[in-house]
């Protein structure tokens, strides 16, 4: 495209602002509304720019939580979706990284009925399989607990796939390098698959953080103790209270604090992760 | 060092329906470099990698030194591999590539840093040791693959096609280059290429495969001066030997008294072609096809009424000839190749002795 014209540039700038109109404006009333006292949301006037009460409204939702929703503290929460999408990526990328290099340099009896179960399982997630996960889960008791949480959530093929793809691209003769000098099954898989993978491993990470971040219904059924609680549920919680005006101040302070961390990890990792995507390093 | 011996060892790859490799006999010396050539699918690469232990043996044996290897790792083997591609880790540094293999093996960390300095020196690539293969020319990259081989100090050298990635310019540099580092160590070494010119110019013991058969071995000049076979006739050499058929000889109207009666194929290298034959026992009439300044030499290529390839004459310096020139060459008879109708060679002094001192009588008096 070699098209120079003013008016072209124009148009193209004016739908690209329009896009980031609609995109940010949900996200700047959700900033507003935080920094407003309680009731000026539900008034019915929508203020537009920010209040004076961001300090305090930031403050309770962090530290105490709500009064009359019987949540948790949100630093509480937050935490445990940290702990959740940590374990999820982690969990993800060690089961993939192996399966992806059993499949692509192992034969074994069985190989290619492994790889279609595992094929197989990228259409069955979570939400389609749900009742018959939820009553493995509660029959092994985990219900409650930080394996119930994420080990079902951990079981895909999407990551297993991008790493069979990446290392169906690596020569055979570099295998076969390796052979010649010594290195064994789990010392080319520590000395040269893993260093070569590190940037695909940064970008899964990234989209798989952002994953577990932003699970809701899996954790609605597993959890009951508020001790499990993740930011996400929480929100939703926050706003169905019992009984009374949803406290829009709070709950979107609250909202503003969960989209934090997902940005924080876009933000720093996104070199590495246009990286991951695009290098081809061979 | 040592020495590697091949006993009729087959290949079969599972659910092919022909062996790969029919029984091949071999023996290198210790510190004898050879040369596997073919065209592509001859299983000279199949072979090698059977050394190497990169693929399994169907049946015979493979022998390093004394041992037999047929059941070894590679890593067990005491071998070091040259690949086409380099195959370096490209994460790795220079010096991390050189010293992968020492320290899978356990070496010493002092023998270690002698050996990379020792051949980074000898290959001159100290100024990259700390770099990233990816940022080194072809040229390098295949240096600190010859380096990973030779600080290994193994029994063997085994080379895949090195050099098939590089420009001509650079090859030819190459091929001196390794010659003289295999010569320097004196290790044995089995060079794999398809390139006719390195297989001549590299190799102690020259080995001339096709089909999973070895057509003949032995050493460059030998193959070159008696090849065995039609096969090994047309492939060693550059431009290849003439190969006119009998019948195509006698339709042309050259005299074929004196050939041996068995003799269904004639072979004859451009440079021995006489361009302007008065007196030559057996002699065509062709004309000129077309004229090749090579600038050194002149290659002519002739066609006449019955051949059916054409005759290419090598002539040093530039030749006076033009196109649609007509020619008279001769073939002189003692540089002629008969091959049977198998495609085999007929021993020469099969001729009539006063026949071939007559003919080199006449050369004399040209």
């Amino acid at each position: 495209m070699i098209e120079n014209r003013r008016w072209l540039d124009i148009l193209t700038h004016a739908v690209l602002i329009l896009g980031v109109a609609i995109v940010a404006f949900p996200v700047w009333v959700a900033l507003v509304a935080s920094t407003h006292p309680a009731g000026s949301f539900a008034t019915g006037h929508m203020p537009l720019l920010p209040g004076g009460h961001g300090w305090d409204n930031y403050s309770t939702v962090l530290g105490s939580g709500m009064r009359g929703a019987g949540s948790e503290p949100l630093w509480r929460m937050l935490i445990n979706s940290t702990i959740m999408a940590v374990l999820i990526t982690a969990g993800k990328i060690a089961i993939s990284l192996t399966s992806a290099y059993a499949i692509v340099w192992f034969r074994f009896p069985l190989r290619v009925v492994c790889f279609w179960l595992i094929f197989i399982t990228l259409m069955l997630p979570v939400e389609v399989r749900i009742l018959p996960t939820f009553k493995v889960v509660a029959d092994f008791g985990l219900l409650n607990s930080w394996v119930g949480l994420t080990l079902p959530l951990i079981a895909s093929a999407t990551a297993t796939f991008l790493f069979r793809q990446f290392f169906m691209t690596l020569p055979d003769e570099l295998v076969e390098a390796a052979r010649i000098d010594g290195a064994g099954p789990m010392k080319f898989f520590r000395d040269i698959l893993l260093p070569l993978s590190r940037t695909n491993i940064a970008a899964l990470s990234v989209i798989l953080f952002i994953y577990g971040w932003v699970q809701y219904l899996w954790p609605t059924l597993v959890t009951t103790d508020p001790k499990f609680y993740t930011v996400v549920m929480g929100i939703k919680r926050m706003v169905a209270v019992a009984e009374a005006d949803p406290q829009w101040n709070f709950v979107m302070a609250a909202v503003v604090l969960a989209m934090l961390p997902p940005v924080l990890v876009v933000i720093f990792m996104q070199r590495l992760f246009v990286k991951g995507l695009i290098e081809t390093e061979k | 060092m040592a020495r590697i011996q091949i006993g009729a060892l087959r290949k079969t790859y599972p659910g092919a329906r022909a062996d790969t490799l029919h029984g091949i006999d071999l023996s290198i010396e210790d510190g004898e470099m050879a040369v596997l050539v073919g065209p592509s699918g001859c299983g000279k690469s199949t072979l090698l990698r059977m050394i190497a232990g990169l693929e399994s043996v169907t049946d015979g044996e493979i022998r390093i030194g004394d041992r037999l290897v047929n059941q070894l790792e590679p890593a067990e083997r005491d071998i070091a591999m040259v690949f086409q591609n380099y195959a370096l880790y490209p994460h790795m540094t220079v010096r991390g590539n050189l010293e992968y293999g020492l320290k899978n093996r356990r070496t010493p960390r002092a023998e270690i840093d002698a050996r990379v300095t020792e051949a980074a020196r000898v290959l001159e690539i100290e100024p990259f040791l700390d770099r990233k293969p990816q940022a080194l020319s072809g040229g390098q990259r295949q240096r600190v693959a010859m380096g990973r081989a030779i600080v290994r100090k193994p029994q063997a050298f085994l080379f895949d096609e090195p050099l098939s990635n590089l420009d001509a310019r650079l090859r030819g540099q190459m091929r001196v280059e390794i010659r003289r580092l295999q010569r320097r160590f004196a290790t044995t070494s089995i060079y794999v290429t398809h390139d006719q010119l390195e297989a001549m110019t590299m190799a102690d013991k020259l080995v001339v495969m096709n089909a999973g058969r070895i057509e003949q071995v032995g050493s460059p000049m030998d193959l070159f001066e008696t090849p065995r076979s039609l096969f090994v006739a047309g492939f060693i050499g550059a431009p290849g030997m003439n190969l006119l058929p009998v019948e195509d000889l006698r339709a042309s109207g050259a005299d074929l008294t004196g050939l041996p009666g068995t003799t269904s194929v004639v072979g004859i290298r451009p440079e021995h072609l006489l361009p302007d034959a008065t007196g030559a026992w057996m002699a065509l009439h062709v004309t000129v096809d077309a004229v090749e300044l090579v600038g050194s030499e002149t290659l002519v290529h002739l066609g006449a009424a019955g051949l059916s390839a054409p005759l290419v004459l090598r002539q040093p310096g530039a030749a006076r000839l033009a196109p649609g020139m007509p020619l008279r060459v001769g073939l002189p008879r003692q540089h002629l190749h008969c091959f049977d109708a198998h495609g085999l060679r007929i021993a020469q002094d099969s001729t009539d002795p006063a026949l071939r001192e007559l003919e080199s009588r006449l050369d004399a008096l040209r």
